[in-house]
């Protein structure tokens, strides 16, 4: 295995480990805002229960997430200088506005409001949960806008030096691709935390514990979920013309479609497909849907892999320029598919949700349905990335060119290593505090804790 | 001032700050076996940095973007460069930065012990290794002149590189030191914090000494020091007279002069250089060879000017809302918040003004009536009005689309 598939296999593993906090505590940061806003309102205490229920598990949540994401921010510069020198004019202004916008104000408010509940005014506490909020979708909005320049880089001209050189700020922000990439992303990091927070509700309702509580929060969670999906279908679907017109290769490749056609159609199975298989085995094949998904009209035309083979190799020079066509191919469709399922677990909830606490089997499946959100966001950055492949950046660098030439293939395995036993331990402690609290009893009294009050260190001022 | 050299300063401002600030987070996190002693002391300890860390490690997460930002050829060279020391550090800040939420949420003392020895070790490990890589700019390691680091680990592991570790994890411990005298009460724990800022301080004064010279001598400019490592020792002499004399406020503003100008000093010595080529001054990384074009400074510093008040504002106010002294560990397992039911304002409201040897909350069934009625009730679930917000939303989705052309609307 080569220096680049190493470093690769480890941008992939962190980020998608990365990935899979991120949506987790975005969408439980608002869900946690509206359920304290409506105990702000209402006064009814199931919300401050639920606040604080679902609020602990964000709060273990972010710790995982916070530590993360700070390894991405180093490893452009230790596995990617080749490709920190060339675009760091570019790509490092919205990671710096990240850190001063979006972190700075979600670790401080998130510490302001764990600790202050008894110092702050209620007003003033409640401001603090929607400050994070905030914050999430401020990080997500300046990685996204970095990201989406790789997708179709935007705003920059090369300079004598061979560099890429940040010309327009506005239109980094306006790329077409990230205005779309950028919603479907939030959306998706609502579902996440909804599908959680009905999983959950779903097991205590089973149990008949707090069984008012739960139903509230499960009919909350319901209450975004459909709406949330059915946009994010559609939201998706729009992301995928964009790209499809910057990034034709990409969904060609989603489509296994070798050869140009007008119309296409598109292939809910097929057998074979893969780079050496021209010609697969398409099964179930619905006539128009592949020209309407990729570029918005009946008719529309999809230019097979061959032809931008071709073309490519005229504009750029000899070289591969598909990407791994299995991967694309099974990674859009395991997410649409589970988008879809999820859509319709939702309004069979939403058909349900007057009598939730006597649909067993409706509160059976969707405890289950709680890991399936993280595939689903997993196959989307799966298919968006490896569906950019040769290019780190489309069009201007290659992935084998942004690696950096002073890292030996040791040091990436080692470190390899290092991340894959940290992020194992990480994975089970999380997961074993999240079910220890996702089980627990909601918070009837304050529980009497021997290390509450301690005579020895009585305030001095 | 150039922009260069102002996004230079901006850096520099960047890791003071990270240094002062998560300086004495690594500082209570080292010490918080030796001054808590036991498992309430403990908790005691990391309560007074619980609400304040994790915004102050974002300083080193906008220092090192900043970076990428303003300087990507030294962001590239250093990070590929010092890479087992940057993989050392990250490793290390994963470990602390897990360890306060894991630690107060384990159940058993062995965890407790173990999510404890994270921290400990994360906090030291972190300055030490941010030590060598900030030695390692100045004393210079082999960059040929494609600005690539040509070298290996035991170039890294240079003396000068070690001893600016040792000394940065030196001054995160007395800063610790003294941040715990002002933060614990309670007398044993603050005898203790002070025992440990009394032992550290005058170490840490003749260490700063010893390594002020050496930096001067390191950057090529003879035994006489600058006015700013003049600043460092005279500071941390006067913390360490200043803890001795028990004045705790000034003793940890001493120690934060002396983080602040020994960084300031690292800095200072290696502009307009930013990474020192040990194959050759024509190899040097400076400030303007890996700079971005002005245009993305001027944005940046834009960007800059907007929100650093903002941020420096938000972050001065957490830290009058924890002010005081740290009595008790920190909230139970329950998580955190008032009492269920709460206390509720409407209470205090209906009941009218408490008298004073009355209870609160209201006693009389009149008052209780009214409480209630004063109440909003829960009220529907917000399904419906969600569900017309997402349909409106669909709705003005598909008109923005133009109908595309050749798909006549149903008529296939």
């Amino acid at each position: 295995m080569s220096t680049v598939d190493l470093a690769r296999m480890q941008f992939a593993g962190t980020s998608i480990y990365h990935f899979l906090f991120v949506p987790l505590t975005i969408g439980l940061a608002f869900i946690t805002a509206l359920l304290q806003t409506r105990w702000h309102r209402t006064d009814a205490p199931e919300y401050l229960r639920l606040t604080k229920f679902f609020g602990t598990l964000l709060v273990i949540n972010v710790a995982v997430g916070v530590v993360t994401g700070l390894v991405q921010e180093f490893q452009f510069g230790m596995n990617w200088s080749g490709y920190s020198r060339f675009v760091g004019d570019v790509f490092g202004a919205p990671l710096a506005m990240e850190g001063l916008a979006a972190f700075f104000l979600e670790s401080t408010f998130l510490a302001l409001w764990v600790f202050g509940w008894n110092r702050l005014s209620r007003r003033v506490h409640l401001a603090t949960i929607w400050a994070v909020a905030a914050g999430g979708v401020l990080s997500a909005a300046f990685i996204m806008a970095a990201n989406s320049w790789m997708q179709n880089p935007v705003g920059y001209t090369i300079n004598s030096a061979g560099r890429a050189q940040l010309t327009s700020i506005g239109a980094v922000l306006t790329n077409p691709v990230f205005l779309r990439s950028f919603v479907h992303v939030l959306l998706a990091s609502l579902i996440t935390a909804a599908v959680v927070m009905l999983g959950i509700s779903a097991w205590h309702l089973r149990r008949g514990s707090h069984a008012a509580a739960f139903d509230r929060s499960a009919r909350i969670a319901l209450a975004i979920i459909v709406p949330a999906t059915m946009l994010n279908l559609l939201v998706g679907s729009e992301l995928g013309v964009t790209e499809g017109k910057f990034q034709p290769m990409k969904i060609a490749a989603a489509e296994a479609q070798w050869q140009s056609c007008q119309p296409c159609s598109f292939s809910l199975f097929q057998i074979g497909g893969g780079a050496d298989d021209h010609d697969p085995t398409k099964i179930l094949q619905v006539p128009h849907l592949l020209s309407l998904l990729a570029t918005n009209h009946w008719d529309g035309p999809v230019a097979g892999m061959d032809e931008l083979q071709a073309q490519y190799e005229q504009q750029y020079g000899p070289g591969d320029y598909v990407p791994n066509v299995f991967v694309q191919y099974w990674s859009m469709r395991v997410m649409a598919y589970l988008g879809s399922l999820v859509l319709m677990i939702g309004l069979w909830g939403l058909w349900r949700r007057k009598k939730l606490a006597d649909s067993r089997l409706f509160l059976r499946v969707a405890v289950w349905m709680i890991p399936v959100p993280f595939v689903i966001n997993t196959a989307g950055w799966v298919l968006t990335e490896n569906g950019r492949q040769p290019w780190i950046v489309q069009g201007l660098q290659k992935t084998q060119d942004a690696v950096s030439a002073s890292v030996g293939t040791t040091a990436v395995v080692v470190s390899l290593i290092v991340f894959f036993v940290l992020y194992g331990v990480l994975a089970l402690v999380d997961w074993g505090l999240m079910a220890r609290f996702a089980r627990r009893e909601l918070a009837e009294a304050p529980p009497a804790e021997d290390r509450a009050e301690e005579p020895d260190l009585a305030p001095s001022y | 001032m150039t922009l260069v050299a102002f996004w230079f300063l901006v850096l520099t401002v960047l890791w003071v700050g990270f240094l002062v600030l998560d300086g004495f987070d690594f500082g209570v996190g080292m010490l918080h076996g030796v001054v808590g002693r036991d498992e309430r002391g403990r908790s005691a300890v990391i309560s007074t940095i619980g609400p304040l860390w994790d915004a102050n490690e974002v300083w080193l997460i906008v220092a090192t973007a900043g970076t990428f930002a303003a300087f990507p050829g030294w962001y590239a060279t250093m990070f590929s460069g010092f890479y087992p020391v940057v993989l050392l550090v990250l490793a290390a800040l994963i470990l602390r930065g897990v360890a306060f939420e894991f630690r107060s949420h384990s159940e058993s003392d062995r965890g407790r012990r173990l999510w404890g020895a994270a921290l400990t070790g994360g906090s030291l490990l972190v300055p030490f290794g941010l030590g060598i890589v900030l030695g390692g700019l100045l004393g210079g390691v082999p960059i040929d002149s494609d600005q690539e680091f040509v070298g290996d680990l035991g170039d890294l592991l240079a003396p000068y590189a070690l001893a600016t570790g040792v000394t940065l994890v030196l001054l995160c411990l007395v800063q610790g030191a003294t941040f715990l005298t002002l933060r614990t009460g309670g007398a044993a724990l603050h005898a203790r914090a002070r025992r440990a800022a009394r032992v550290l301080a005058p170490v840490v004064a003749l260490v700063v000494l010893g390594f002020c010279t050496w930096t001067r001598v390191e950057s090529g400019n003879g035994f006489l020091l600058s006015f700013i490592e003049l600043a460092a020792v005279l500071a941390a002499i006067a913390a360490a007279v200043l803890v001795h004399g028990g004045r705790e406020g000034a003793a940890f503003a001493a120690t934060s002069v002396t983080i602040t100008a020994v960084v300031l000093s690292l800095f200072t010595e290696l502009y307009p250089r930013v990474m020192v080529s040990s194959l050759g001054a024509a190899n040097d990384l400076t400030a303007q060879n890996t700079a971005a074009a002005s245009y993305s400074l001027t944005v940046m510093t834009v960007v800059l000017a907007v929100l650093l008040p903002v941020v420096l504002l938000y972050q001065a106010w957490t830290y009058v809302v924890f002010r005081g002294r740290v009595r008790g560990p920190r909230v139970d397992d329950g998580g955190p918040g008032p009492d269920i039911p709460a206390p509720r304002r409407e209470q205090v409201a209906a009941g009218g003004a408490p008298s004073g040897d009355e209870p609160a909350e209201p006693t009389s069934p009149a008052t209780t009536a009214r409480a209630v009625d004063r109440r909003r009730s829960p009220g529907p679930l917000p399904v419906r009005r969600l569900a017309t917000g997402a349909l409106t939303l669909l709705w003005a989705w598909l008109l923005s689309q133009d109908v595309p052309a050749g798909r006549p609307p149903r008529s296939r």
